[in-house]
């Protein structure tokens, strides 16, 4: 017989999985240029980065990433003759734009925003949806599916439909532009989100596993910890780079509501251009640095994204 | 060793769950070493009983004592009970040795280290699974799964066990050997065990008594033998014996003479003869099970079972007569409660169990 009789009816023919191949890494390509694209602008001098036709092949510098961490002034030719030799690698390529550090830029202090609201309103709705996803799975609670749907319309329309009710109540607040505003703000869009999401993957997990465990001797809250929540993982992790993406990204709210001291890097970034022409160079920089937390969150966690192990030991 | 007088007591038991009564009025002791089976159809709340003695469930009414403590409203963690699951429920992201070291670690034991490994080896040997005990728990046959699941309960030692149809997702071959197995364990430690099951055999061959339960109503308790020879209703008659037992009006096969009330007389297919004389009936279905013969026939508009040896040869069309093992037949009223029977001309006759002709 020949091997196409050996395979399974179900499994595609060679064929099929080759054109399906094919299919997939000519995706990649597509959403992986404009990234592939962007990392490498960031590697370029400003020339190159404008040149026409664009440069593929070309002397790489860091001088995007030079601009990107620091503020500087141009000076005049003479200015800059009178200055003592340059005393270090950056101090020397900013020179020779006729420009001299005046200081750090503000890059690392809005990054640092991003991280503590990005993972922090991330924490904090994972944490709030677990619990509520666990109420809802378990318990009987009156109204449920009223509020599971309340809880969900909250994302029947964008967030910035409610941008100035929140821009006012924040105001008179006093959450305006801190840290702990923006983290309130992204758990409250991120947490119906975690609830459903949680609660899907909560309600898999077998009421038998805690029961057994209850009847081991544990109570209903030591039960949740070692048994349930070691198998809601996967579901948590899923949900958490969701939450992370959302937040990490977030840029209206972002624009809106931070200025001087809990402006995160999505409405940072854009401002650079106007430092001293148009620096692409330092705006891909900035960009490339603003994408490899998710990119690296994401790796960590992909392992437990992977479904199914903890499946098999409760027969359905 | 557990407490000295490790006995589960039912009084008075009652659990609804909105309109639905599933355990009504429920009394049971379950003694001292006994192993006592519940055997019932789905939702006929032998499921809700073991809940109940595990407090999974809270009962409305009635109380339930446990070694003596009344724990009818003790939470699961308090009660001396260990409960094994249908679907074993083992903790997945454990491996075999964790799962059984986990009632030992809970905070109502905390034994030390050293003592738990001892334990949980000896229990592992017991059960022949120490082999497997560094493997995660979802890497087992279905066999050893459900070893596990009881070697969880025995670690504890605890006063008594609760099953619920441990051995329903095993293959025939593997429940049989288990089943074997349970009973030699429960012997050797002389446990107190209620056991839910819908099978029969399951029931017959485990069960010190068995207590048969219909819609939440706990109808009749007895040993094996009694359930089976004497049952107190049709409903019980009809759990045990394969195929079921025969129940055909009075006045069927000859059977005139009941006792005052009878409306149906039950027949088991074994106490059947067949081509002895009586009354005439004809062979529908041959149904060959190896050692023995199930014959089905139509007699005067009855459809009547019988269980034959294997060398009796029958064959569809057939004709023949039909007549039952004097002294076998049971008596029931209009309500299906068993009347106990008058002795009638059928007792004159001494008995002679032979199969087919």
């Amino acid at each position: 017989m020949s091997a196409a009789s050996t395979r399974s009816v179900l499994e595609p023919s060679p064929w099929g999985q080759r054109f399906a191949a094919l299919l997939v890494i000519l995706y990649a390509l597509i959403t992986m240029i404009p990234l592939v694209w962007i990392g490498l602008t960031g590697l370029k001098t400003p020339p190159d980065a404008i040149a026409y036709p664009p440069k593929v092949v070309f002397d790489p510098s860091l001088e995007g990433y030079v601009n990107l961490f620091t503020a500087r002034s141009r000076q005049t030719p003479e200015y800059m003759a009178s200055l003592p030799p340059p005393t270090s690698w950056y101090d020397e390529l900013v020179r020779k734009r006729n420009m001299v550090i005046t200081g750090p830029s503000r890059f690392a202090e809005r990054y640092m925003n991003s991280i503590i609201i990005g993972f922090g309103s991330t924490f904090l709705a994972v944490f709030l949806g677990t619990i509520a996803a666990y109420g809802f799975s378990r318990f009987k609670v009156p109204l449920k599916d009223d509020l599971l749907f309340f809880i969900l319309s909250t994302r029947m329309m964008p967030p910035i439909a409610v941008a100035v009710p929140i821009f006012l109540m924040y105001r008179a607040l006093g959450l305006s532009d801190t840290h702990l505003g923006m983290i309130i703000l992204y758990t409250m869009v991120n947490v119906s989100l975690a609830v459903w999401l949680l609660k899907g993957f909560i309600d898999e997990i077998p009421m038998e596993y805690e029961e057994a465990a209850l009847v081991d001797g544990y109570s209903r809250m030591q039960a949740f910890w070692k048994v349930v929540l070691p198998q809601a993982k996967t579901g948590i992790a899923a949900t958490a780079i969701f939450c992370l993406i959302f937040a990490w990204n977030e840029y209206a709210f972002a624009l809106l509501l931070t200025s001087g001291n809990a402006q995160t890097a999505p409405p940072f970034i854009p401002i650079i251009i106007g430092e001293g022409g148009l620096d692409w160079p330092a705006v891909a920089a900035g960009t490339t640095l603003f994408l490899l937390p998710i990119v690296f969150f994401t790796v960590l966690l992909r392992q437990h994204l992977l479904r199914g192990i903890t499946f098999g030991a409760v027969r359905k | 060793m557990g407490p000295a007088v490790a006995e589960i007591v039912f009084e008075n038991t009652t659990k609804r769950f909105g309109s639905i009564t599933a355990v009504d009025n429920l009394s049971l002791t379950v003694g001292d070493g006994e192993f006592v089976v519940l055997l019932g159809p789905t939702g006929a709340g032998k499921t809700t009983t073991l809940r109940l003695a595990a407090g999974l469930e809270v009962p409305n009414t009635g109380r339930i004592r446990v070694a003596g403590v009344d724990v009818t409203r003790a939470p699961p963690a308090e009660r001396d009970v260990a409960f094994v699951f249908q679907q074993y429920s083992l903790y997945p992201h454990y491996t075999v040795y964790e799962n059984m070291a986990f009632p030992l670690r809970s905070p109502s034991r905390r034994w030390d280290e050293a003592r738990i490994e001892a334990r949980v080896r000896e229990i592992a040997r017991l059960l022949r699974i120490e082999a497997k005990l560094s493997n995660l728990s979802t890497a087992l046959s279905g066999g050893e799964m459900q070893r596990v699941a009881i070697g969880r309960a025995l670690v504890r030692d605890p006063a008594a066990f609760l099953m619920d149809e441990p051995l329903s997702s095993l293959d025939a071959r593997l429940r049989e050997d288990l089943r074997v197995e349970l009973k030699r364990i429960q012997e050797d430690l002389g446990a107190t065990v209620l056991y839910v099951t819908h099978d029969q055999m399951e029931a017959m061959t485990l069960a010190d008594r068995i207590g048969v339960l219909a819609e939440g109503r706990l109808v009749q308790i007895g040993t094996p033998r009694q359930i089976y020879s004497a049952p107190a209703s049709v409903h019980v008659a009809m759990r045990l014996g394969s195929p079921r037992i025969n129940l055909l009006p009075v006045g069927a096969l000859g059977l005139a003479d009941g006792p005052a009330g009878a409306t149906t007389v039950g027949v088991r297919p074994e106490d059947v003869i067949l081509g002895r004389g009586g009354a005439v009936a004809r062979v529908i279905a041959v149904e060959h099970l190896g050692a023995e013969t199930v014959i089905l026939m139509e007699s005067e508009g009855n459809k009547v079972h019988a269980l034959v040896g294997a060398g009796a040869m029958r064959h569809v069309g057939e004709e023949t007569t039909v007549q039952m093992l004097p002294g076998t037949a049971l008596f029931f009223d209009r309500d299906g409660q068993r009347l106990d029977a008058a002795p009638t001309s059928d007792a004159k006759k001494p008995a002679e169990r032979a199969h087919g002709t």
